[in-house]
């Protein structure tokens, strides 16, 4: 998929004087922030017939300003509800989550959270959809929110599909659409929780390209979580592995190969060394089995 | 073709020009049309040729004169379907109108849920009818028992579907309008609502269905009028052709008013193709 960097560009006149702290237009290349910091966080969830379930134990991490951080770990093990704390839908038990020092305490668009499961509304159109952070807030008029979704659905290849309802657009194209309705709002962060989950593995190869594509442009800050290996050393510069019951942190891998990354990357002496280095960590924790 | 399982459907299907075909190039479901000619023609039969039971039941011929040479141009016959109607109409709003404010508040509020949930819980299983002599003692005017009735029988059914879809909406529905900065208002206005649509749409599907076995049988107790009215005094007055229209004209009222529902639902949820 290729990226037309024209489309976005008209964009820059609609940014108000409140909005000066961040990029003018959703897809500029960011100006490195959107720090994360997790700090000793741990979580446990209430459970009705037995002791409470402790999901996450004393975890602590940084997701760095422009750079791409893949959480990984095996299914169950607490990806998803640290990606919820750090959106601020639950607080943590104990310990701290902090936004370029600011603490979180509350969901907010400068960390915009892509779910596993499409979260589109489904009866609302696509663009809809998209328009919908800047109009709730009043940042943007109709026009100006029309045209900037407009602009970012031409972008993600969208063109043509705004005012069809998510259930008419394929599993692929929802994704899209689910990237412009986070990018229109210029998060600082942006987390995405296996985004390309369900998908089938061509399309999932196109997403992964295109995001890797969409982040070397605007260098906005990723969260990116997932249970595959390939995926994660695709795209990340660096990979915080977790283990399981209670999900903890266990390590963290720089990935050094270089950008901007192709599929060619993929079958570089570097990857496979990266790949062997990180299968150790991931069978050494129980992600996958030895067999 | 859902049937062409079956194994001697698979051939008529497959057959070149068979109903299939007919019903692609004319949009009418040709099977049912012809199961309906079948379903009336047996029915002249059995009473033609007095078949066990069938000795005091009229044929179709025999009510359909009746209804063309007594009832069609009747006023009064008319005004059966308009009380009828009245009376769906006025119980079925009222109970959606009551009904899915209620259901939103149980769903959303848990204090209330635990407050009134066990007196609906009690109150549900009641059949409709058994409501009749209290509705009767109750209210002063045969007619507002009958629309009382009418309204329980919908309402329940209303409610329960109405909380239930509250408490199923997709949590990252809610959480994606809160990171996107909606407010409360919002939130209920633009997530909360659609998310029930299809809820209240089981609902009142359900519910219209259940106004009219409810209105029939109130009518046949306590009503002055309307069709179930009419039916009942076919019966007691020997004429049973007239119970044949009162019930053929039931169908077709429930029919219409059924088609009518799903259009608005239709039209209220233009997202559900």
């Amino acid at each position: 998929m290729m990226m037309q960097t024209s489309a976005t560009t008209g964009l820059a006149s609609n940014a108000t004087a409140a909005q000066q702290a961040v990029p003018v237009s959703p897809l500029a290349p960011r100006r490195r922030q959107g720090h994360l910091v997790v700090q000793g966080v741990s979580k446990r969830f209430a459970q009705r017939d037995s002791a409470p379930a402790e999901v996450l134990r004393d975890c602590s991490f940084e997701v760095e300003p422009g750079r791409l951080t893949v959480l990984m770990g095996p299914s169950g093990c607490g990806k998803s509800t640290l990606a919820y704390l750090l959106a601020g839908y639950l607080a943590p038990d104990a310990g701290s989550l902090t936004i370029d020092g600011m603490p979180i305490t509350q969901a907010g668009p400068d960390r915009m959270l892509v779910f596993q499961e499409t979260a589109l509304w489904p009866w609302m159109s696509i663009v809809e959809n998209v328009m919908f952070g800047p109009l709730a807030r009043g940042d943007m008029s109709r026009a100006q929110a029309r045209q900037a979704a407009e602009a970012l659905l031409q972008k993600f290849g969208l063109v043509g599909f705004g005012d069809r309802y998510p259930s008419q657009l394929s599993g692929g194209m929802k994704r899209r659409a689910e990237l412009a309705q986070a990018l229109i709002n210029s998060p600082k962060v942006m987390i995405l929780d296996e985004p390309f989950r369900g998908l089938d593995v061509m399309t999932r190869e196109l997403m992964q390209e295109y995001y890797v594509q969409l982040f070397e442009e605007t260098q906005l800050t990723t969260l990116f979580i997932t249970t595959e290996l390939e995926e994660a050393i695709f795209l990340a510069d660096r990979i915080v592995f977790m283990g399981t019951a209670p999900g903890r942190i266990v390590r963290g891998l720089e990935v050094d190969l270089p950008h901007p990354r192709t599929i060619g990357s993929m079958t570089s002496e570097r990857y496979l060394e990266i790949k062997k280095d990180a299968m150790a960590t991931l069978i050494e924790y129980g992600a996958v089995s030895t067999d | 073709m859902a049937d062409a399982t079956a194994g001697q459907t698979v051939t008529a299907c497959n057959a070149p020009g068979g109903f299939s075909r007919l019903a692609r190039l004319t949009g009418v479901n040709w099977r049912g049309a012809l199961a309906v000619v079948a379903f009336v023609l047996g029915w002249e039969l059995l009473v033609r040729f007095k078949a066990l039971g069938f000795a005091a039941v009229p044929g179709p011929l025999e009510s359909l004169t009746a209804f063309w040479a007594t009832y069609a141009s009747k006023a009064s016959y008319w005004e059966s379907w308009f009380a009828s109607f009245r009376r769906v109409v006025a119980g079925f709003v009222l109970a959606q109108l009551l009904g899915i404010p209620l259901g939103l508040f149980l769903g959303t509020r848990e204090r209330l849920r635990e407050l009134m949930f066990p007196v609906l819980e009690l109150m549900r299983p009641i059949p409709p009818i058994a409501w009749v002599p209290l509705s009767i003692l109750f209210w002063p005017t045969h007619e507002l028992s009958i629309i009382f009735i009418t309204f329980i029988g919908a309402f329940f059914i209303i409610v329960i579907n109405v909380h239930d879809g509250v408490r199923t909406i997709k949590q990252e529905h809610l959480w994606l309008a809160r990171s996107l900065g909606a407010g409360e208002a919002m939130i209920f206005r633009r997530i909360v609502l659609p998310s029930v649509l299809p809820a209240i749409s089981v609902g009142m599907t359900l519910g219209i269905a259940v106004t009219w076995n409810v209105v029939i049988a109130a009518e046949m107790i306590a009503g002055d009028n309307g069709l179930g009215r009419l039916t009942w005094e076919g019966y007691v007055s020997h004429t049973s052709t007239v119970v044949i229209i009162g019930m053929v004209s039931i169908g077709f009222a429930g029919y219409l008013s059924s088609a009518l529902v799903s259009w608005l639902l239709h039209k209220l949820t233009p997202w559900r193709a």
